[in-house]
Formats: C-alpha cells, structure tokens, sequence
C-alpha cells in the first residue's frame, strides 16, 4: 500500500508477472516469438510473386504435419493472448497512475510509433482475427478454398474495402514494430552502447523490410499485376 | 519584462484547483524563474492575497526540491536545468507562461506547485542502500574500482530526485528514478551483495506505490535535469529478471 515497505509476496510467477518488469520482460519475450513469427509469414508470402504452383506447393508443406502445425499455432496464440493481456493491464495502470491531466503536455523524445503503439496494437488485434477467418478458416471469405492459396489471395484483394483494412493493418504493423523491436532490445536489457546503433537499425530495417513486404503482395495483386 | 502567467491554484490536498491567471510586470531577464515567481509572491502578499506554495531549497541546481510544469515541460525549456538554474532571459516579453504541478497519483498535490514526492523516498527504503557494518570508515581506496565504472556509477548518482521522469512520463512511471537508484549502487563492488534484493524489492514498491509500467517513451530522459539515459533501465530490467531466474530469492 502506499506509504509502506512492501512484505515479500509468496510465487514466484504471481510475483514476477504481477510486476510491472515481469509484464514487460513477457510482454518482449512474446513480441520476440511474433517478430520471428511475422518475419517468416512475409518472407513465405513472397512466394506469390513465383507463381500458383510454387504459393500453393508452399501452402501444403506448412500444413504437412499436423503436430507441429498445431504446436506452432498453440505457441503464437498463447503468445498473442500474453502480449495482448500484459499491454492491456500495463495500460490500465498508466491510466490509473494519471487520474488527472496536464493542461499543457508537451512530448520531446517520444517517436510517433511509441505514441501509436497502443492503438496500433488493438488495430493488429481486429486485424488478427479477420485475417483467420478470411484466409485461415475462410469463414468471411466469398469463395475459400482450403487447398488453393493463391486463388484465394486473388479473390480477397479485389475487394477494394478488404485491400484498404490490410494495408491500414500493415502500416499499424510497421509502426509497432519500428517501436516494439527497439523497445524489447531495452526491456531485455541489451542495452551495451555497442548495440544502440544495431537496435535501432535493426527495428527500422524489421518494420519497413515485413510492413513493406506484404503491403506490396496485398497491391499486386489488388492492381492485377499478379495472376 | 511583462508576462501574463497561468498558475495552478489548490488550497489543499482535497480541494479542487484551478487555473489563476497573473499579470507581471518588472521582470528582470537576469532574474532565475524563481526569483520571478518570488517577486509575484511579494506583491500578492502586498495586496492581501495568499502567496503561491512552492517547493525549493539550494537554488543552485543540486537538491531536487523545485519541481514544476512549465509550459508542458518538466523544469521548463532550457535542457539539463532544474527550474531554479532557469532564468528569464530565455523568455520574450509578453510570454503567456502555464505552470502546474507534476501530475501522478503517486504524487498527490499538498498545495498549488507542491507535490507529495515521499514515494520515491519509499522507493529508496526499500532497497536503494547497502548495508554496511558501524565503526570507523573504511580506507577510501581499500576497494579498487575501474574508472570507468566509477564515471557510470556516478552518472546514475547525479539523480536529485526531483520526480521530473515521473512527470513526463506519459505513464507516470518512476522506471528512471528507480533505476538510477539501482544503477549507482548496482555498478560498484560494494553494492554486488544485496543487488537482486534491491531489484527486486524497489521495482515492488515502485509498483505498489501506483507508478505506471514504462514503455520505453524516451521522455524521461529528455526531461531529466541532471541527464541519466535510458540505460539505467535496461541494466534494471536485466538485474530484475536474473534475480527471478537465478537468485533464490527470486521476485
């Protein structure tokens, strides 16, 4: 409470994830697995530029085994599920820890994809569940089918309406990682002055390289100069 | 100089502030901001009016007492200033200035400008010491220290406490606080034994005391008077999650 010395509370995972330390180290331990996650979606993705064959061939292999389609799917919800639980929890308190405003706030040091983390981050999360019932169980799709990926791709981006909430999604995408690559660096604690220029680098390089990469697939095809 | 000065006025903890706008005349630009607010003082004591509360102390930049807002910005627009070291030189004449104090939950207001700050002190009981035995001081250079870890760990000491990161934190965390805290002790031979305890037991009473998470902003930095990076927080990140995985004491 305020104005005591804390007892020590007893578990060590209440403790560690009941802090706000523990929330962030889980909240970058997650991002890490999505990062890695996101990364390898975009660079698969590519894929659609060689062609049906070579898309669907690709599709197939990811589904190949059943177990370890599963233990990855499990593994990215669970992650997805803490790294949205620690956000939205860290963010209760920040209110809570303000109850009332400045008149004047002036930002000095802050970038704009750290102010638009948050909201960038319920953007991703909307976008996360259209996009597996769109492409995954097709379930909001006009015409899914679970074996051709690539027809699929090209019916769903030449619905004007559809290609915009993606490419929104992926600009949303860019930032929170132009910010949470950098930030993970920080709350990990890699922090050696001989990595700062590498940090940076590496978020900008990660945000523009996946953001780009898939919004380019997503106006390809919207633009017909794929299929 | 004439300005045109908003103020924050609260009469008490529980009592609702508001906005006061006054007119200054005869404002020296060699005076210091609080040189300035004490000549409003003097003459709204003159009229019968009850004089703006505010913190200060050494007025020489050292001791973290004065703390306020001022147009936005933690101590005010010089960089690396405490707001007694701020002087009105760098204002135009005419200036409307709006100064109120830090906002936290964890900082409750006692009157106008001044703010409860007694958190943070929490925050030191808590682990920002090291225990040493009673009895004649030890020889200075018993314990050999590298120099470049002494530049580090002073870097971190130079943090006056004056609560500015928390105030410009957009989540009113005390993350830099607390860290620098953990940092100058962290980095020298005699702070090793009680290191994960310290981490550990400060990041719960920062939390307990309703300081939000950080987010990495940045803006605490930028605001701090006396310029402690954000690398004191990754070294308080790491030593709180080796404490959890490899002490036995764990978080």
């Amino acid at each position: 409470m305020r104005g005591e010395v804390a007892a020590v509370p007893r578990g060590w995972v209440v403790a560690f994830y009941g802090s706000t330390i523990g929330k962030k180290i889980v909240m970058a331990a997650t991002g890490v697995i999505l990062v890695g996650f996101v990364t390898g979606h975009a660079l698969g993705n590519l894929l659609v530029f060689s062609g049906p064959a070579a898309l669907n061939r690709y599709g197939e292999l990811l589904k190949s085994s059943v177990v370890i389609l599963w233990i990855v799917r499990v593994t990215l919800l669970a992650a997805v599920v803490l790294h949205a639980h620690s956000a939205l929890s860290l963010t209760r308190l920040a209110q809570q820890a303000r109850p009332s405003r400045y008149a004047k706030h002036a930002t000095q040091a802050s970038t704009f994809s750290s102010r638009t983390l948050r909201v960038g981050g319920v953007v991703l999360l909307a976008f996360i569940i259209f996009h597996l019932l769109h492409l995954t169980t097709g379930t909001v799709h006009p015409a899914f089918s679970p074996t051709d990926v690539y027809g699929n791709v090209l019916v769903a981006f030449s619905i004007p309406a559809v290609t915009v909430f993606y490419l929104v999604a992926m600009l949303a995408l860019g930032l929170h990682l132009h910010h949470g690559i950098w930030s993970a660096f920080q709350t990990l604690g890699l922090n050696h002055p001989h990595l700062e220029r590498f940090r940076r680098a590496l978020a900008t390089v990660m945000a523009v390289g996946v953001s780009l990469g898939f919004s380019l697939i997503v106006l390809a095809i919207a633009f017909q100069l794929v299929g | 100089m004439k300005l045109r000065l908003k103020i924050w006025r609260q009469q008490g903890p529980h009592a609702a502030g508001e906005f006061v706008s006054y007119e200054t005349a005869d404002v020296s630009p060699d005076m210091s901001f609080l040189e300035m607010l004490d000549v409003l003082n003097e003459t709204l004591q003159l009229r019968g009016d009850v004089p703006i509360a505010f913190d200060h102390d050494c007025r020489e930049g050292i001791c973290g007492s004065c703390a306020m807002m001022i147009d936005g910005v933690p101590h005010g627009p010089q960089k690396s200033t405490t707001v007694c070291q701020l002087h009105m030189r760098h204002y135009r004449d005419g200036a409307t200035i709006v100064i109120e104090p830090w906002r936290a939950k964890a900082f409750p207001v006692i009157r106008d400008l001044v703010v409860d700050r007694g958190a943070l002190d929490r925050i030191i009981q808590a682990g920002g010491y090291i225990s040493v035995a009673t009895g004649n001081a030890p020889e200075a250079n018993g314990i050999p220290i590298g120099k470049d870890m002494v530049d580090r760990a002073m870097d971190a000491a130079q943090c006056i406490g004056c609560g500015a990161c928390v105030a410009a934190c957009p989540n009113a965390s005390a993350m830099l606080f607390t860290a620098a805290k953990a940092t100058h002790l962290g980095l020298l031979p005699q702070g090793q034994p009680e290191r994960s305890h310290r981490a550990v037991n400060m990041v719960r009473q920062m939390d307990l005391e309703t300081f939000g998470g950080c987010t990495n902003f940045g803006e605490c930095s930028e605001a701090c008077p006396k310029d402690i990076g954000l690398e004191v927080i990754a070294r308080l990140n790491a030593d709180f999650l080796q404490a959890t995985l490899k002490e036995r004491e764990g978080a």
